[in-house]
């Protein structure tokens, strides 16, 4: 099994993600360049967090014009399990691999902090070794994850089932206290309709091992390997 | 062609005597070109001229040292062939004028310098100081100085992990920005920054030169006054998009072999990259400006050598492996450009389109830079300060108020609103949360962790700067020994006023004796770090503030140790002597308006003895909880240990230290003795912690027990401080969020 990391110039948790999957979570990894056009023998793609181009027009702007962006694109349409973490998640949105955008924090600050966030959907490649409800403790990191859609499309991805995350108060409960950024619903990850391609805001790389302060986040990698050996159990 | 008189020399801030040097240095009339690469490299700045007689007398060696000062930064051995690469750096002019800009490029320069020695950043920390968060304009530069520290290291992805924040009135013209930053390299891959082998091409890398900055060392050696903000184009611009390019990029470069030498271009620019790597080298360089990129059309070679335009570096390369290195800057859409060659000789010619422009030794813009050993003398005042007449201060305040307001204090208070603006957990190493005191990140793929803290005390050093010196080292050091690390190095940011009033200058010497004995006695050497003078508006200094960054190493990373308390039933020892020392205190600085007084009594040996014994306690797991008493006192000190913690607290009893008439419990709770660490374990330990304190000749005393949901401390059987965990660690947790949201104080 071999996960593959697409690295853009601007990355900066490329190296976190490739070291939890190989090195955590125990499975092959491989990093990407963005300038290649193809993802070799990748059974899954992490998209990771950072500012791919600079993010200087809009973050993931340009990321998604990067030559890899086509073999992603593919791949996800195979319905092939694509997980974009924080400007990867922004990344995923530029490219229409999912609905909506993001927008700069609620009180424009960047915010850094460790949050709850709750476990809505186990249904996708990314939350199935996940149970339903689950509140996972993961570190944010961002200065826009306000994610924003127009109320139809929330409303779709709302009765869809679309939400995989989101974010949670000490209470297990998605209130405006437990909202660090402003998103609607308290969203903190999506998924596309056909639930192969997940994205999310907070950081489960972050959050592999006890000694960093959580080890909540091994159980989102460690559902793509679930998933996978399942799909090929099936064969 | 300009005439060199005495108001072009005024300009480039040289002294009539400096060009007298720099006329017999050059056997001729320098050209203006010419008079720009002294006037930049002679800057203070740069050459260090008044500081170096001074930093000479620092100890720079030890069993550890893999490389001392002299270099972009200093490294010692953590064992398994790796070396933490570290230093500490200023930003501090440029902080001033533009607050978000200055604090940013200050982040990048650090950076730079670590990357550049073939080493991986993977933490940074800071050292800050502001005015009163009373006032819009101290507000208007701690917001834009965070947002500046967080938007460059955010991006480039590497964690703020830790620092320290002060505020007082006297920083409010002059704030300090002190960054350090931490990097992981091979000792074997150390790469330095010296130019050999005559033929070798010399590149050129990164963002293209404008006209920011230019002059920018020279205006870091000016006090600033009224006509500062005009200087605003002398600051430089960040863009860390650019500099995480340039930080892959060289890294990977280096894993050629195909580098002789490569150094940033940071103050000076040009002029300082090409003359320090030629001087470093005992070899001359040859350089055409016409083939440096540039962002400006019409830009003279004076301005292209003395640009400060950031993210940018010069190489040597080996003659013959120039594609290999120019193949790597592709893959990074970067683009590698050579611009001259290394040469025979010790000479730094410039030339435009082929012609000659300037010739100059390069030693004689280094090495040969003047040193002046300055006037020094002890202010007229300085012993009168230390007099401190508590009798003079009227009734004292009830105890349970001063420790509230000591809490809600800025400088005492949670910086949870700086460093939520941090990404401090990107690398995946942070093992400590920022605001535990010394920061501690782990080194992948080995056993060991490192523990860091900058740490220095104005207030000390303004009473008595070589006790506030050696103050500094120790608490630094104490704090790393808190973690669990043992201190291996030390890197310093000396922070003073004008070093041409003798009285600044007295201040200074005597503080880096200060940091000397300190450095000697806990064997700690200083493997380099930065000098900022001139630190004035309008002939009103700072306090002398030296910040002492420490590196310590942690055999097991496992193995570390955070201040919050862990369970309830747990006993609470102060380790140390409390003398009840009120100078000097924050204390007496916050509910009494005065900063006076001798700065706590420091002996070295003990000092060092209480660290070792710490460090020993933790790594034989005897305690649960480590925290050195430091601004507030053991009160705070006991407080911020149930901070954290959700609501566990303590009772206390404490017996009266000192001698100080009706402020007995004040001295005793809000005093400052150094040399104290409060530790806490598990009740079947307590003869273990005890007999190893007493093996180790350290005081030891059980003052109390955690448990219960209050903090409540008894001095002498009397309880004064008595308060709910919760209420007391909600002022503490929110004080700079109230006074950044609502301005200025909010009632307290």
């Amino acid at each position: 099994m071999t996960v593959a990391v697409v690295v853009f110039p601007g990355s900066n948790s490329d190296a976190d993600a490739y070291y939890a999957v190989s090195h955590v979570i125990g499975v092959g990894a491989v990093l990407v360049w963005h300038k290649d056009t193809e993802l070799g023998a990748a059974d899954a793609v992490i998209l990771p967090g950072g500012f791919a181009h600079g993010d200087y027009l809009r973050t993931g702007a340009i990321a998604r014009f990067s030559p890899i962006m086509g073999a992603v694109t593919r791949f996800a349409g195979r319905g092939g399990p694509v997980l974009g973490i924080c400007n990867g998640f922004q990344v995923l949105l530029e490219a229409g691999l999912l609905p909506g955008a993001m927008v700069r924090n609620r009180g424009i600050k960047f915010v850094s902090s460790m949050v709850p966030v709750r476990v809505e959907q186990t249904d996708t490649p990314f939350s199935a070794a996940c149970t339903g409800g689950q509140v996972l403790s993961l570190p944010i990191a961002h200065g826009e994850g306000n994610y924003f859609a127009d109320p139809d499309v929330l409303a779709e991805i709302e009765s869809n089932r679309q939400v995989v995350f989101r974010y949670v108060d000490g209470h297990g409960e998605a209130t405006p206290e437990g909202n660090p950024n402003g998103s609607l619903n308290n969203i903190a990850g999506i998924c596309n309709r056909q639930r192969n391609v997940v994205g999310l805001m907070p950081h489960p790389e972050r959050a592999c091992e006890s000694s960093l302060g959580s080890h909540d986040g091994r159980v989102v990698l460690a559902s793509v390997v679930q998933s996978l050996a399942a799909g090929a159990a099936r064969g | 062609m300009t005439v060199i008189d005495a108001a072009v020399l005024e300009r480039h801030g040289i002294a009539p005597d400096e060009y007298a040097r720099i006329l017999e240095l050059m056997g001729r009339e320098p050209n203006l070109l010419e008079l720009g690469l002294f006037s930049v490299m002679w800057s203070e700045h740069c050459s260090y001229k008044s500081s170096r007689v001074h930093l000479k007398t620092l100890p720079t060696t030890g069993p550890r040292v893999v490389q001392g000062p002299g270099e972009n930064a200093g490294a010692v051995d953590i064992g398994g062939g790796l070396c933490a690469v570290f230093k500490i750096e200023s930003h501090n002019h440029p902080s001033f004028i533009e607050p978000y800009q200055g604090a940013a490029t200050g982040v990048g320069g650090i950076i730079r310098d670590i990357f550049t020695m073939g080493a991986r950043p993977i933490a940074l920390l800071n050292a800050l100081r502001f005015g009163s968060l009373e006032h819009p304009q101290a507000r208007r530069i701690f917001e834009g100085v965070v947002s500046g520290i967080g938007g460059y290291g955010n991006s480039i992805g590497i964690p703020t992990v830790g620092g320290e924040v002060v505020f007082d009135e006297l920083y409010a013209g002059n704030p300090l920005v002190n960054v350090l930053c931490l990097g992981i390299a091979r000792a074997d891959d150390i790469v330095k920054g010296a130019a050999r082998g005559a033929g070798n091409p010399v590149y050129y890398v990164g963002a293209r030169t404008g006209r920011d900055g230019i002059h920018g060392a020279t205006m870091a050696s000016a006090e600033f006054d009224e006509s500062s903000a005009e200087k605003r184009p002398a600051v430089q611009v960040g863009d860390p998009f650019m500099e995480k390019l340039l930080l892959e990029a060289c890294l990977e470069v280096m894993k050629t072999g195909a580098l002789v030498g490569i150094q940033d271009m940071g103050a000076a620019g040009l002029t300082c990259s090409t003359s320090e790597m030629g001087s470093r080298g005992g070899h001359g360089m040859v350089v055409d400006v016409m083939h440096v990129p540039q962002r400006e059309t019409g830009m003279s070679p004076y301005e292209i050598m003395l640009s400060e335009s950031q993210e940018r570096m010069l190489m040597v390369v080996h003659r013959g492996r120039e594609r290999e290195v120019e193949a790597v800057f592709e893959k990074w859409d970067l683009h590698a450009v050579k611009i001259g060659e290394v040469a025979e000789g010790d000479r730094l010619k410039i030339f435009d389109h082929g012609q000659l422009v300037g010739d100059v030794p390069n030693r004689a813009l280094t090495d040969e830079a003047p040193v002046y050993r300055r006037p020094m003398r002890e202010p007229e005042w300085q012993a009168e300060v230390r007099q401190l007449d508590l009798a003079s201060l009227g009734a004292p305040p009830a105890a349970q108020g001063a420790f509230e307001a000591l809490l809600a204090s800025p400088t005492i208070a949670s910086k949870r609103w700086v460093y939520g603006q941090y990404d401090h957990t990107v690398g995946t190493n942070t093992i400590a949360q920022p605001g535990l005191s010394a920061a501690i990140v782990r080194v992948k793929d080995t056993p060991v962790a490192l523990a860091i803290s900058v740490d220095g005390n104005g207030r000390f050093c303004y009473l008595d700067p070589h006790r506030g010196g050696m103050l500094a080292v120790a608490e630094a050091a104490r704090n790393v020994a808190c973690a669990g690390g043992e201190p291996i190095g030390a890197t310093n940011n000396l922070n003073f006023g004008n070093p041409e009033r003798p009285e600044i200058m007295w201040q200074f010497a005597e503080a880096v004796r200060g940091i000397g004995d300190a450095c000697r006695a806990l064997e700690v050497p200083i493997t380099g770090g930065n000098v900022s003078l001139y630190n004035e508006t309008e002939g009103r200094a700072i306090y002398p503030t030296p910040v002492l960054g420490v590196i310590g190493l942690l055999d097991d990373a496992e193995a570390t140790c955070t201040r919050t308390f862990k369970q309830p039933g747990a006993f609470v020892v102060m380790l140390g002597d409390n003398r009840g020392e009120l100078g000097g205190s924050e204390y007496l600085a916050r509910l009494h308006g005065t900063v006076r007084g001798v700065p706590p009594a420091l002996d070295l040996a003990r000092e060092r003895a209480l660290q070792r014994l710490v460090i020993d306690l933790i790594r034989a797991g005897a305690v649960q909880s480590a925290h050195d008493c430091a601004e507030g006192g053991l009160a705070v000190t006991l407080a911020e240990c149930a901070f954290g913690t959700g609501g566990l607290g303590l009772r206390a009893d404490v017996p009266a230290a000192g001698d100080a008439g009706p402020y007995q419990a004040h001295a005793t709770l809000f005093g400052e003795s150094a040399s104290r660490v409060v530790v806490s374990a598990a009740p079947e330990r307590r003869a273990q912690v005890i007999e190893a304190a007493v093996a180790a000749g350290v005081p030891a005393r059980v003052i109390g027990e955690t448990g219960g949901a209050r903090i409540a401390i008894a001095v002498e059987g009397t309880v004064v401080i008595d308060s709910a965990v919760d209420h007391a660690e909600q002022l503490w947790s929110t004080a700079i969020e109230r006074r950044m949201t609502r301005g200025g104080d909010s009632g307290l």
